[in-house]
């Protein structure tokens, strides 16, 4: 680091700078990666459960596969204008920012939207989490991963509001990026969910 | 500020990348999504494809979405990752593995 400081002794200031965003995405990265072991214990608590069906309906009689592909590329594509976001961010045009954070929202918004009404709708069949041991799993797995989509949302809300209230500065930009990568993050345990839980349920 | 695209290690990628990212995720998402509707294949080979594809897309969002290099942070955020996929492999792999023993033993398996 000491030789590294000496290179950029041209733009000390900014270099600190540069760097107290990085300390603060890699914080925000080692956050990420507890987070992931919470989903591995959840998604290991289900692969155990899976065949624990109870008496109650298996994986391949509920899960309605197209259904769920249309939720995929919800996320996908959301995952997809977030990053646009950042790439307007980096352009300095705020219009754009809010613009690609507002669509980003409205997908994650109708992602969750979907999963609700499927959960609603296991459960108004009478395979509610209570139903078996392979039902509770799924629901905790699938309902957490929502959750987290949810707080996402609201986190979008707030980095909507400060961007009207702050613009973009040293105080936003950083918060922007961590988002950025909770809301990859998000889509990248969802293909998890998606291939391991749906795909290779029904067969 | 200069904030400019042209420092190095404030990239954050570009249209371009998002868009490899795009189109990569939506053809790995198709396939397996494809192999387990037609129900063609036979099913060691339909769980392969999956796992497969999931790992694949799994890297290509790390990479063209998250930006994850060995060049920040001089390799610490790639070093946590491999940290958390060891600790993940001894959760999942061992949860099942001993599952599986007990579920053998008591004959309910």
């Amino acid at each position: 680091m000491a030789t590294d400081t000496l290179h950029h002794e041209g733009s000390v200031v900014h270099h600190e700078h540069h760097d107290a965003t990085e300390t603060k995405l890699f914080g925000f990265w080692v956050y990420l990666m507890s987070d992931l072991v919470i989903f591995g214990s959840l998604f290991a608590t289900y692969a155990v459960l899976m065949k624990g069906t109870a008496g109650g309906p298996s994986a391949a009689e509920i899960f309605e596969l197209p259904f769920v592909l249309v939720e995929t590329f919800l996320l996908l594509f959301s995952s997809f204008t977030f990053g646009m976001g950042v790439l307007a961010m980096n352009a300095e045009r705020l219009g754009q920012v809010k613009a690609w954070l507002g669509i980003t929202f409205v997908l994650g918004a109708a992602f969750v939207g979907m999963e609700i009404y499927e959960f609603q709708h296991l459960i108004h069949e009478g395979y509610g989490p209570d139903k078996s041991a392979f039902l509770s799993s799924f629901f905790t797995l699938v309902g957490t991963h929502g959750l987290h989509v949810t707080f996402g949302l609201i986190w979008i809300l707030v980095m909507l509001i400060q961007l009207s209230t702050k613009g973009l500065n040293d105080m936003t930009r950083p918060r922007i990026l961590c988002l950025s990568l909770f809301w990859h993050f998000l889509d990248i345990v969802w293909i998890c969910v998606f291939s391991f839980v749906y795909l290779m349920g029904v067969l | 500020m200069s904030h400019s695209p042209t420092n190095p290690t404030n990239n954050h990628g570009s249209v371009k990348s998002y868009v490899t990212g795009l189109v990569l995720s939506l053809i790995l998402t198709i396939i397996p999504f494809g192999v387990v509707m037609s129900g063609t294949l036979s099913v060691l080979t339909t769980v392969i494809v999956v796992a497969v594809t999931a790992v694949l897309q799994i890297l290509v969002q790390l990479v063209m979405f998250m930006h994850m290099n060995t060049k920040a942070d001089e390799g610490w955020n790639v070093m946590s990752f491999v940290f958390t996929l060891t600790i993940l492999v001894l959760v999942v792999g061992g949860s099942l593995w001993i599952m599986q023993h007990l579920h053998l033993n008591m004959m309910i398996g």
